[in-house]
């Protein structure tokens, strides 16, 4: 991927060039090929999509390449309502500018599983209306109606068989006006959505060509290593700067607001230099904050009523009348994002303009931040996404923005910032963790009557966006249990907002993390004390013919429900509705007289509207699975003496090869929108493999990761 | 100066000789294909082949490899069977922990050519890859081991 590509180079090369803007409840696409020829002008748009003389077609990306692959199924959309030749489509990454910003954010951020969901209108129409203008400027130049012309393959066709290609076309169709509500494809006309595709930036990752933000270097940059407080509220009490000096290839130590940067020459005398100031650092704000007192605290909080966040019908009266209630409660840790690429960022700060190279999740959050520091206009602010290595919600945060902006000022010239692997766990913005208490009741016909729903949980939109929470409520703290996919006629959500120095943040599937977990094993409890089959008892509660309830039924078809399974051997499933999609999980597993639990095949079902690049959706199901199982056995933060206590993958395991068990994954196919996928194919892992255990061993598992000890028979 | 002989190139290093291996090459060489995450040997993506054995180079020092002939992901051929069958699974997601898990599989497949499952996996269970992509290693490794094969090793 060609990173350093500028305006500049770009206004040389481009002939037609369709640029979108997405205003508030308004999608604008205009043709930014007139404005681009005026050099000297102001407006400087960024293009979607781009058509040369050569007949080469770019496909310029504002989302991160996380690996999520994205960067092939954006182009696929756009390619396809181009009739455009795949071959002939390039994709490179765009500086952060306004018209990648996302139409229902307003804000450019590669997160809640939006790239394609929140797009999948504009892509169509981008490619629909560059597609239009092509044929407009075939059929001006034959003097026939545009309708007599068709497209294939990069070419208008006339219908005696003569054809021009799009590049012979580009400039003239550069100075026409866009149409309006271009016609989009049937879905039965689509030739390249929803076809196998091999992922473009594959070839590079495979032959260690990616750079990724780690990777990126710059003439004359120096690279930082920020030393920050090991405990909530602590503060340096001294440090030795001589030392690091003292080490080979240190340049400078900065002291920043209560933490402390090593600038060097190479990474390694950084690190070296940072380990060398042995900071005494005090005590902080919190010194008897650890696992224990963290637990009683959240239980704590259990017992405190909380603010209501959702209320429907009479659930006490419905309680009351119940002919069986059930309550129980249940325990989330924190967990860690241990993305595989250390978080960092590069920034040249220079009088007129700052630029920053970064594998940032949210740019119109980094272009703000450097602006605020820099006192440079946004518009001064040029932010090269690179690809990141992993990601999972964590590099939406700013902390290295802030370091390598007031470092590249302070030293004059281009740092980059690296975290340590401790400083990654240190200093994480950990997903919540989470207790809940939760009292069900059901009806003489084993109906649900009533569900009440408790959540003592940190809040993460108090810190990231706290003008969205409003009386005391954190939406995405009860996500999950408010929008469950079943139909209760009294539900009642409380929300119980526990407040701590340790940072919150966050993680795949947000709030749908814990909250799947806790609906999915407790409709599952309700199930069996119902003496129903857990399938058809959640069936029951949806509405038949809804997609949840469709999800759920082709899972318990495809992953054979009814079928006998091998001696030993137990079967749970769990459903989840969110961002837009729809997915099931049904785990197959044993469990040994030690308590050890053997996946041995996971079956996911996903309905996520339009399946856009089927084989990029597989993976992440895939990979849904196996960071599901991985949350389920292994993940916990652990805190003492007031900070973090894990500090490397020693501390915090993820789940490796011998235990993935074989996972098959079934796509409903129809023609809906596009919705999201990275995230509904994680949440209901975790839940569908503690159903599998009780039905394989009469034992219930209410806490994450699952405790083996409690598995112990005989 | 010290030489190191990478990818069949020698290349003179001003570095101490007691710098991990991974520093020298991502710092002093410019080598970023092998990646930094963990720095004490848990994880395995700053995995490199040393005399066509995989080492961590994290925990490597450079004194102790100035012999040898050191390989990154980029030392092996675009054709090589794991690089073929990488692309053919299509393997990466984020792509960052690769490099070291397809260098370890070399070293693996010239121990073992024709590995079992069980095989894979204890081979595999030291390396992390966040994004989960395991499956597709698997079936990666079964078919690099394949080609291997009928190229006749």
């Amino acid at each position: 991927m060609n990173t350093h590509m500028t305006r500049r180079d770009f206004l040389k090369k481009s002939s037609l060039v369709v640029a979108a803007a997405a205003l508030p409840g308004k999608l604008n696409i205009f043709n930014a090929s007139l404005v681009l020829a005026h050099a000297g002008t102001s407006f400087k748009p960024h293009a979607f999509l781009e058509i040369a003389t050569d007949d080469t077609i770019t496909v310029w990306m504002g989302q991160t390449n996380l690996g999520q692959g994205t960067h092939t199924g954006i182009p696929m959309i756009i390619a396809d309502e181009l009739d455009a030749p795949w071959e002939k489509i390039q994709v490179r990454m765009a500086l952060a500018a306004e018209p990648f910003k996302s139409p229902v954010w307003h804000v450019q951020v590669t997160g809640g599983s939006s790239s394609i969901r929140h797009r999948w209108d504009m892509l169509r129409e981008v490619g629909a209306a560059a597609r239009g203008m092509l044929v407009e400027t075939a059929s001006e130049k034959w003097g026939i109606p545009p309708k007599k012309c068709v497209t294939k393959e990069g070419k208008v066709i006339h219908p005696d068989g003569r054809s021009l290609t799009y590049g012979q076309l580009a400039k003239a169709a550069g100075k026409r006006p866009v149409p309006e509500n271009p016609p989009l494809k049937s879905p039965k006309d689509y030739r390249i959505i929803g076809t196998q595709r091999n992922r473009l930036d594959i070839p590079d990752k495979v032959m260690g060509k990616t750079v990724y933000g780690i990777d990126f270097t710059l003439p004359g940059m120096c690279i930082a290593v920020v030393a920050r407080p090991p405990r909530y509220g602590a503060v340096s009490r001294s440090y030795n700067a001589e030392a690091a000096m003292a080490v080979k290839g240190v340049i400078k130590v900065v002291p920043l607001e209560n933490r402390i940067a090593v600038c060097a020459e190479t990474t390694y005398a950084a690190m070296q230099g940072r380990n060398a100031l042995e900071i005494k650092w005090s005590d902080g704000s919190h010194p008897d904050l650890n696992d224990d007192t963290l637990d009683a605290l959240y239980k704590a909080h259990l017992e405190k009523s909380g603010a209501v966040a959702q209320k429907s019908g009479d659930v006490k009266k419905a309680l009351a009348g119940a002919a069986q209630t059930i309550e129980q409660s249940y325990k989330l840790p924190y967990i860690s994002h241990a993305q595989a690429e250390p978080i960092n960022c590069t920034a040249h700060v220079e009088k007129e303009r700052c630029r920053l190279w970064i594998p940032t999740q949210a740019q119109t959050a980094t272009q703000l931040t450097a602006s605020k520091l820099t006192g440079l206009p946004v518009e001064k602010v040029e932010v090269m996404t690179t690809p990141a290595g992993g990601g999972f919600g964590l590099r939406g945060e700013q902390d290295p923005v802030e370091d390598s902006v007031l470092l590249s000022k302070t030293l004059n010239r281009p740092v980059k910032v690296i975290q340590s692997r401790e400083d990654e766990f240190a200093n994480d913005c950990f997903r919540p963790a989470s207790q809940c208490r939760i009292k069900a009741g059901l009806d003489k016909g084993g109906r649900l009557v009533a569900w009440s729903h408790k959540v003592a949980a940190p809040s993460v939109m108090s810190r990231k966006m706290p003008q969205y929470v409003k009386n005391n409520i954190d939406s995405d703290a009860v996500s999950g249990i408010r929008d469950m996919p079943y139909s209760l006629p009294n539900l009642l959500v409380n929300y119980v907002m526990v407040n701590l120095p340790i940072t919150v943040g966050w993680w795949r599937s947000v709030g749908y993390s814990v909250n799947v977990f806790t609906v999915e094993s407790f409709m599952d409890e309700m199930a069996h004390a119902a003496g129903k089959d857990p399938i058809q008892f959640r069936l029951d509660h949806m509405k038949k013919g809804s997609r949840p309830y469709n999800i759920l039924s082709l899972l318990a078809e495809k992953g054979g429900w009814g079928s006998p399974v091998s001696k030993g051997r137990a079967r749970g499933v769990a459903v989840t509705s969110c961002f837009e999609s729809f997915a099931a999980h049904m785990a197959e597993v044993s469990v040994s007289k030690k308590g050890k639990i053997t996946v041995h095949k996971m079956v996911c079902a996903l309905d996520c509207g339009t399946a856009v690049y089927p084989d990029a959706i597989r993976a992440q199901a895939e990979a849904g699975v196996v960071m599901g199982l991985s949350v389920a056995f292994y993940e916990k933060v652990s805190f003492a003496n007031g900070g973090v206590k894990t500090a490397n993958y020693d501390d915090y395991p993820i789940l490796t090869m011998s235990e993935v068990p074989d996972i098959e994954v079934h796509i409903a196919r129809n023609n809906l929108k596009a919705g999201g996928i990275g995230e509904p194919v994680f949440p209901s892992v975790a839940p569908a493999v503690a159903n599998a255990v009780f039905r394989a061993t009469g034992i219930r598992l209410r806490e994450l990761p699952f405790k083996r000890e409690l598995l112990i028979r005989g | 100066m010290i030489v190191l002989n990478v990818n069949g190139t020698k290349r003179q290093v001003d570095a101490a000789p007691g710098n991990p291996l991974l520093w020298v090459l991502r710092d002093n060489l410019g080598i970023t294909s092998v990646k930094y995450t963990c720095g004490i040997a848990e994880c395995g993506m700053c995995t490199v082949l040393i005399d066509g054995q995989a080492r961590r180079s994290c925990v490597v020092n450079v004194e102790d490899v100035l012999e040898s002939e050191i390989t990154t992901i980029e030392g092996l051929p675009e054709n090589h069977p794991v690089k073929v069958a990488w692309i053919e699974k299509q393997v990466p997601q984020c792509g960052y922990c690769q490099p070291g898990i397809m260098l370890q599989t070399v070293d693996f497949l010239s121990r073992e050519p024709n590995p079992t499952e069980e095989q894979i996996n204890n081979e595999m269970d030291h390396m992390i890859c966040r994004c989960g992509t395991h499956p597709r290693i698997k079936k990666a490794i079964q078919m690099a081991a394949e080609m291997t094969a009928k190229q006749g090793g």
